[in-house]
């Protein structure tokens, strides 16, 4: 194939896989620190402490940093295996990134052009979204194997059913607005990714909760795992931040799309499957924004409103890629 | 009168809520669905027609409400216009709400400071009036301060910021507006026609509709309220494509002589695939291409014509092609000769005499034709020029024939494959909005940054001077905060204002308040 470095595409693909194996080993220290630890209740408690606390009438000044942990003696072992964890996360994206940086000079474009390798971008957008909020509230470590879980599947699907050779670009697709509309697509999406697993997450802990004060209640093997999650108001803010982040994103991202489409195709928006579907999910993302500043929405109405956006998402990349056909025909399956 | 008024004031209220929104919204998001899904006449037409055939009732019935042009459907338009008057009706009232809130002085320290959701207090050896100079230094210019001094002798400081937050709110739902109106402008005074230009001399067009081979315009644009830009595309002289080895398409360049007003003087340039060619108001796209085979024709009565007809790609990735040559003879003596033809860029051979093309690119092409002759006019119902309708005719020869060769049949007709030339298809395009749309998602995107990103914010501070001063009994500093918006993490963000409000004032000496420490410890 004219244009295509052979071995590098090759050495690409190991990459890509290796970075699966390594995702999959720091899920089980993820999913061992969460199911053997006790880190969900400790952590909780070593978050910074509400300001109410250092209060008192006449209060002298006791103020300290807020955030400073009360010291553990010892740390235990399920902290040491939830910090292995995030290492080996780290460099699984390490390992993901360069997959894709070699894949790029394989092909000598950007490396996002068909439904294999914007899979793989997506995935590791999604990692580096959940590091950063990591980076933020630390306290939410131990959820790395909900986030990783769909990482590793999305991207076995990109390895095996969407994967296709390194290709030269066909015309349609020889301009710097794939690189902006792809990118930013990519970025918003794995991020929406990110919010809608700590959406999943806040609605299992809010049904936790209102069980637990149930008369009669015992705690399963669930419930006993749903104990360990942040409290809910904290998943369910830092899911809407995520979108308040990724919403902009994915406006800026669709309107490039159309910037393109009006030089590729000569309209601006044409009610194309693909882009239908696009503008679905940013409706119902807005609805999302909406429904949380609405009385009677607020909380898990919306959570369902944003795990429909996501579902949109799904559907926009599986089903309209593969079943749907339209002019965005970049899936690159045959 | 009251009776009519206010079940209508009523409506609107409903209308304009927040609720109503979000459910507008969904249905907008729901509506969309079937657009994607089913095909879409505007999009599709032959497609179209033929689920609808196939469909039986069924097909007729989503025919009848509209499912096939979704977005040109009267429920699509209803929902989307719904939603623009919700939005002007909750618009109108939040821009007062807020130019009032901007031009209003923060809201008095509320009494109890520490049943806010967040709150500290601390001491400091500094007066009340010297405390107040450094908070206000603390909390910097970002803050809008006031300062109010209670009966009691203590001074209040309510400080806000954040207000660019309700401000991007406003102008993203303005722009999201102004974005309605543009695209509604755009779609009715628009139009698009496209024009099979064949490589080579004569063949290029105006931009009038009676040169067009297809003629789409908006509403308005069809009753003659807009007139097309005078330009001209003169000339095609090369139209070149380019494909890697495997047959995948690299380039498409159509080489071009245009004229941007009828009396300018010619100019060239070219047109690819991601850039079209702009002029003032029109842009000009290379869309689709294909062949033109060339074949001479020796007519029954021994006459020679030439013909060269646009084939239409049957199979996008190999350029087959298929199109048809149609030369009138004397009239009424069924001496018209019609010829179907397949013509194949790279041609294989599968056997039984049927040729079929490997790959786009052209190496030995061969013209399968099938040559009739009888009545061109056949059945009487309208044709393309890429088909014959040979139902008035008798088929009397077919050939595979490669290029320079003829045919000759036993009556004496010949065809001969003389060649080909390629052609492009191009369309022009015209929407008046489009550029003022874009300025509007800037300004969206703009709105939405402040909205989304900026933190709502409310500060008070209690500073109640000491009992007595003289004694030097600390001023006593009471804080509480309110985030009037979710973004960013205020507990965090609070105990850090509280530090450095803290350490701005002078720090009370440890001795004096040991038993204010003891007082404070429950
Ligand atoms: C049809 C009538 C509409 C009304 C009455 C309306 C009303 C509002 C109001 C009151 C807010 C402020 C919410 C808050 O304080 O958090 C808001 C926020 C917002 N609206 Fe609308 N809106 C409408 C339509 C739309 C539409 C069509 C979109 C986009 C598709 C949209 C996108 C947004 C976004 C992104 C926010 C920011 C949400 C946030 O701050 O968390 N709105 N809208």
């Amino acid at each position: 194939m004219a244009g295509i470095n052979g071995s590098m595409a090759h050495l690409s693909d190991g990459l890509f896989t290796t970075s699966i194996a390594i995702y999959a080993a720091a899920m089980v220290g993820f999913t061992a620190e969460y199911a053997f630890g006790r880190v969900g209740r400790k952590l909780e408690a070593a978050a910074p402490a509400p300001a109410r606390e250092l209060v008192g009438a006449g209060g002298p000044p006791v103020l300290e940093p807020a955030t400073a942990p009360p010291a553990p003696p010892k740390r235990p072992a399920a902290d040491r295996i939830g910090r292995w964890a995030v290492v080996i996360t780290v460099l699984g994206a390490l390992v993901h990134a360069a997959s894709i940086t070699v894949r790029a000079a394989a092909v000598d474009a950007v490396p996002w052009s068909n439904m294999y390798e914007f899979a793989s971008v997506s995935g590791l957008v999604g990692v580096l979204a959940f590091l950063a909020v990591l980076w933020k509230l630390p306290a939410l470590r131990h959820l790395g194997g909900f986030v990783l879980l769909p990482v590793i599947l999305l991207m076995f699907l990109a390895g095996t059913v969407l994967y296709s050779e390194a290709q030269p670009l066909v015309p349609a697709l020889q301009s710097y607005w794939l690189a902006i509309h792809v990118v930013l697509v990519s970025i918003a999406e794995g991020a929406l990714m990110t919010s809608a697993v700590l959406t999943v997450l806040y609605l299992v802990k809010s049904r936790h909760d209102k069980r637990h004060d149930e008369p009669g209640y015992k705690p399963g093997s669930l419930g006993a795992l749903a104990a360990k999650l942040p409290a809910a108001a904290v998943l369910d803010k830092a899911a809407y931040r995520v979108v308040a982040f990724s919403f902009p994103l994915y406006t800026v991202a669709v309107i490039c799309g159309a910037i393109w489409a009006e030089a590729a195709w000569g309209r601006y928006w044409g009610w194309d499957p693909k882009e239908t579907w696009a503008f679905i999910v940013w409706v119902i993302y807005a609805c999302y924004l909406h429904a949380r500043a609405t009385a009677g929405w607020k909380g898990k109405a919306a959570a369902w409103v944003n795990l429909a956006g996501f579902g949109a998402i799904t559907f926009n990349f599986l089903i309209v890629n593969i079943v749907v056909s339209g002019l965005h025909s970049y899936a690159g399956l045959s | 009168m009251r009776r009519i008024l206010r079940p209508l004031r009523m409506a609107w209220r409903r209308l304009t809520s927040m609720r109503t929104a979000l459910i507008l919204l969904f249905l907008l998001a729901v509506a969309a669905v079937p657009g994607s899904l089913l095909p879409q006449r505007p999009l599709n037409p032959d497609k179209t027609n033929s689920y609808v055939a196939q469909h039986g009732g069924w097909g007729r019935f989503l025919d009848s409400i509209g499912m096939f042009d979704v977005f040109g459907s009267v429920w699509f338009a209803a929902i989307y216009l719904l939603l623009f008057i919700s939005l002007v009706g909750c618009l109108i009232p939040r821009i007062r709400v807020h130019a009032r809130a901007v031009a209003r002085k923060p809201l008095p320290a509320p009494r109890n400071l520490d049943r806010l959701p967040e709150n500290g207090r601390f001491d400091t050896a500094d007066t009340a009036p010297a405390y107040v100079a450094a908070a206000r230094s603390a909390l910097g210019r970002r803050w809008r301060i006031v300062e109010r001094r209670e009966e009691s002798g203590a001074i209040t400081l309510s400080a806000e910021k954040g207000y660019s937050r309700e401000t991007g709110n406003l102008i993203f739902h303005i722009a999201l507006l102004a974005s309605l109106v543009l695209i509604a402008i755009g779609r009715l005074y628009n139009y698009e026609g496209s024009r099979i230009v064949l490589q080579g001399a004569d063949n290029g067009f105006c931009n009038t509709i009676s040169q067009y081979d297809s003629w789409k315009p908006g509403r308005f644009a069809a009753e003659g309220k807009v007139h097309p830009a005078p330009f001209c595309i003169d000339e095609m002289s090369k139209f070149t494509a380019s494909y890697t080895a495997s047959g995948e398409p690299r380039t498409f360049r159509a080489d071009v002589t245009y004229r941007p007003s009828l009396d300018a003087a010619p100019r060239t340039t070219n047109i690819t695939v991601n850039h079209p060619l702009r002029l003032e108001g029109d842009r000009v796209y290379l869309i689709n291409h294909g062949f033109a085979p060339q074949v001479t024709i020796r007519m029954p009565d021994g006459s020679v014509r030439h013909d060269v007809q646009a084939f239409v790609p049957t199979e996008a990735a190999t350029l087959l092609s298929e199109g048809a040559f149609k030369q009138p003879g004397k009239t009424d003596a069924k001496q018209d000769i019609g010829i179907e033809g397949l013509f194949a860029p790279t041609p294989v051979d599968t056997g039984n005499g049927l040729i079929t093309s490997a790959s786009p690119r052209v190496s030995d092409p061969v013209l399968s034709v099938f040559i009739y002759q009888g009545d061109l006019t056949g059945s009487g119902a309208p044709q393309t020029v890429y088909a014959l309708d040979h139902s008035k005719m008798k088929k009397i020869g077919k050939a595979n024939l490669t290029i320079g060769k003829t045919v000759t049949l036993p009556n004496g007709v010949a065809v001969t494959f003389d060649g080909w030339v390629p052609w492009a298809g191009l369309q022009v395009s015209h929407d008046p909005a489009q550029g003022y749309l874009l300025i509007a998602a800037v300004a969206m995107v703009i709105g939405l940054l402040g909205s989304l990103g900026v933190r709502r914010r409310r500060v008070w501070l209690r500073i109640a001077p000491g009992s007595s001063p003289d004694d030097g009994s600390p001023t006593v500093v009471s804080v509480g905060g309110l985030a009037r918006s979710d973004s960013g993490n205020f507990t965090a963000e609070f105990a850090g204002l509280l530090t450095r409000l803290e350490t701005a004032g002078t720090p009370v000496e440890p001795n004096v308040s040991a038993d204010a420490i003891g007082a404070g410890k429950d």
